[in-house]
Formats: structure tokens, C-alpha cells, sequence
């Protein structure tokens, strides 16, 4: 009897172990260093609001915490779009200017582990920068940084809510670098390619609404066009 | 008692690390694709969206045509007539597939352009160019830009057409965008035929 009630209290240790190991893994922290801040090619650096109702348009299947914006916009409630989330975005240049428009589509990714601390997002960025044209964007991004600092904190809270400092780059792939595959449509992209990194720098966020007070970015490094 | 503490806590944690393996997070729905084989090679798939009831937004400068009617879109001189839509997609038994947007602009400095971007969860996302004239059939021809996914070693054509009447009756559908694609795979490494192929010319 003895042995069983230590091995069924060993078990419950073991449990507990493992979930405070894989929630303080300090072996999968994300970076905060772009892997492109030194490169010679040409560089693009566009912001936007991560605030779902200060963007042009948010929508997801209806029932998650963050309410669609505006009220009256069609909800992605069938069955094979239920996991994605649409944003529309005005972006702006490093000057504080509109440079353009960013259509984001994110679609939660089956390949995502608590094990490997891996909450994967496939997610596409369809651009549009005034006077230059598109650019077609496609990533890895994994939210496990933003679940484990700011979304679990704020269920832990009283307020329901937290505030404090967050940066991490969320992109992770798909390259070797991780980094995210660029692709030039129109205009003065036309033909090129490059990488890119999306970033996500926050101080506020509520559950019944997701993040109150943060700030997407995207870096996006060029190789010359066919066209320049 | 030391030796059965640990082994019960070895045992706690590789449950807890099976478990935790084995939990799926994200089980994405999916739809048999609709795709028919052209004799001349290529898959070729067929997307529909019925409008309106699948457009979900219409953002376009300096004209109160937007959708929904209060979203606050840039009222910047630049955008010129650019215009970005986002749709809901259709496979071919009106069963809805996925997202796209389509952005247009016929007074860009650097030319016009006319593009799509078809998001298909749990299979992938392409990116398709459209020629900005119609072809004299009417539709408009296009190429894929680049893909991800199922679409990332695709590569294709792609085939635009607006039909202002739909028959069946449904208020809901007054017109219909039908988006055709015709792709074919690319290998990234050469098949080992061609391989054996290549070595034996060089001999």
C-alpha cells in the first residue's frame, strides 16, 4: 500500500514536472533580434496596428475572444475556414506614413506541438505599396511567446486582463533561417523575391478582447527586380 | 520509498509527455478537391463566388462604395482607383473552400495590375497575376505567381471570368466570379530517370 500511494504521488509530481518544464522551457525562446537587421539588400520596414478593432477589417469564424470588426462583417463560420482569421490593414512606413494596404489570412496549423512549445500559424500576407505595387508573402509564425507572456498571464490574472512589455519575432520558417518567402507581383516587384520577418511588440491585452495595445512589423529584404 | 517516488514521477512524465504528443490542436476540415485532369496535362480546378452573398469586403478610395459601409479606408490621393476585395471561394459543388482577395488598379504609376490571392485552409495559398486586358472571349487570362502548401512546386495558369446572370432563382446570387486554374506539379530534384538519363549522355 505504502509503495502505491509513493508511486501514485511520484506520478502526480511527475505531471506536474513536466507541465512547469514545458511552460518555463527556457530552450524555445523565440527571438527578439530580426535574423534580417544586416543585410545589404533592399529593405522595406512596414507597421500596423495588431488591435483588431483598429484595423480596416477583422473577421474569424464569430465566437472567438476578439470580436469581428466592423459589426456588421461576414463571419468565417464553415466548416473548412472556421480556424482562419482575416485582417485587413493599413501599413505604414517607418515614418509614421500610409505606404499601403496588407491583407493578412492566418489559419491555425495542424503541425503545431505543445511538446516541441510550437503553436503554429500558416499565415500570408497579400500587399499592396502605393506607387511601387505587391508583393505576395508567405510564413511559419509560431505563438507560443505570445500564449505562454501575455495570453496565459492575463487568464491568470483578476483584471482578466495584462499589461507589460512584449517583443518577439513570430515568424519561423519557412526557411532554413526563419524567415518568411517573399514573392514580387506587380509594379516595381515585379520578378523579385526576398525575405521577411513579422514581429509583434504589445503592452496590452484583455480577454474579452484580445490585444488592446499593440503594434505589428514587417521586414521585408528585396533582391533586385528584372524591371530595375 | 525513494525508489517507488521516482519511478512514479519517471512515469508521470513520459504520460504526460505521451499525452501531450498526442493531443492534435487543429484538426482542419477538408473538402474533397474538385479537380478534373486536362488531356494535355495539368490539374485544373474550378472556384466560384457567388455574388454578393460571398463578398465580405469592398475597400476603394475616395467613393462611398466600400462594404461594409463603415470600415475606415484610407482617404489617401495616392491609392488612385486601387481597390482591394475579399471574397469567400466556392469549390464547384458550391461547398465554401476557402478565402481570396483580389486587388486591382488601373492608374498605378508603375501599370495597372489585377491580382488574386486564394487562401485554402489545411491545403495551401496561390497567388495568381491576371492579364489587366480581357481576352476577346471575355475572361481574362492569368499566370500563378507562387504557392504554398499543396501550390508551393506548382506552377500554372489561371483563367478569370464574371458572369452578371446565374440561373437557379437565389436572390442571394446575382452574379458569379468563376476562377479556373490549371496547374502542374514542378520537381525540386530530378526524377531518377532523368537522372540515369543525364549520366549516361555524359558517357
Amino acid at each position: 500500500m505504502k509503495h502505491v500511494i509513493s508511486i501514485a504521488i511520484g506520478f502526480i509530481l511527475g505531471i506536474v514536472l513536466f507541465l512547469v518544464g514545458m511552460y518555463f522551457n527556457p530552450f524555445v525562446e523565440q527571438l527578439s533580434v530580426s535574423p534580417l537587421a544586416v543585410t545589404d539588400a533592399r529593405k522595406l520596414e512596414l507597421t500596423f496596428t495588431a488591435v483588431a478593432n483598429e484595423a480596416i477589417l477583422y473577421t474569424d469564424h464569430g465566437e472567438s475572444n476578439i470580436k469581428p470588426h466592423p459589426d456588421r462583417v461576414a463571419e468565417l463560420w464553415e466548416a473548412t475556414i472556421k480556424d482562419t482569421r482575416v485582417t485587413v490593414n493599413v501599413l505604414e512606413d517607418s515614418r509614421g506614413q500610409v505606404a499601403g494596404i496588407g491583407i493578412k489570412y492566418a489559419t491555425d496549423s495542424e503541425r503545431s506541438s505543445l511538446l516541441k512549445s510550437e503553436i503554429l500559424v500558416d499565415s500570408t500576407w497579400h500587399l499592396y505599396i502605393v506607387g511601387q505595387g505587391t508583393l505576395f508573402i508567405e510564413q511559419v509564425e509560431n505563438h507560443w511567446s505570445y500564449l505562454r507572456d501575455i495570453v496565459i498571464p492575463a487568464r491568470w490574472s483578476s483584471g482578466d486582463n495584462w499589461r507589460g512589455t512584449f517583443f518577439r519575432i513570430l515568424t519561423r520558417g519557412p526557411t532554413a533561417l526563419g524567415t518568411a518567402v517573399v514573392t514580387g507581383g506587380a509594379g516595381n516587384f515585379e520578378g523579385a523575391s526576398g525575405e521577411a520577418v513579422e514581429s509583434l511588440t504589445a503592452s496590452a491585452y484583455a480577454t474579452n478582447g484580445g490585444l488592446a495595445a499593440a503594434e505589428g512589423s514587417l521586414t521585408i529584404t528585396l533582391s533586385d527586380s528584372e524591371s530595375d | 520509498m525513494g525508489k517507488t517516488l521516482t519511478v512514479g514521477i519517471l512515469l508521470g512524465l513520459g504520460v504526460a509527455a505521451g499525452i501531450t504528443n498526442s493531443i492534435s490542436l487543429v484538426d482542419l476540415h477538408r473538402e474533397p478537391s474538385q479537380i478534373s485532369v486536362q488531356a494535355n496535362g495539368g490539374n485544373v480546378e474550378t472556384f466560384r463566388i457567388d455574388l454578393p452573398r460571398d463578398r465580405i469586403f469592398v475597400g476603394l478610395a475616395g467613393e462611398q462604395k466600400t462594404l461594409p459601409a463603415d470600415i475606415d479606408w484610407p482617404q489617401d490621393a495616392r491609392f488612385g482607383n486601387f481597390q482591394a476585395e475579399l471574397f469567400k471561394v466556392r469549390d464547384r459543388n458550391d461547398v465554401v473552400v476557402g478565402v481570396a482577395s483580389r486587388m486591382a488598379s488601373a492608374s498605378e504609376p508603375t501599370g495597372a495590375f489585377i491580382e488574386w490571392v486564394l487562401h485554402l485552409p489545411a491545403r495551401g495559398t496561390l497567388s495568381l497575376h491576371m492579364d489587366v486586358n480581357p481576352a476577346p472571349e471575355g475572361h481574362r487570362n492569368g499566370r500563378m505567381l507562387a504557392g504554398s502548401g499543396e501550390f508551393a512546386t506548382m506552377v500554372g495558369e489561371a483563367r478569370e471570368q464574371f458572369f452578371s446572370e446565374v440561373a437557379g432563382g437565389d436572390a442571394s446570387v446575382q452574379g458569379r466570379i468563376e476562377l479556373i486554374t490549371i496547374l502542374v506539379g514542378t520537381f525540386s530534384e530530378p526524377l531518377p530517370d532523368e537522372t540515369a538519363d543525364a549520366e549516361a549522355d555524359e558517357t
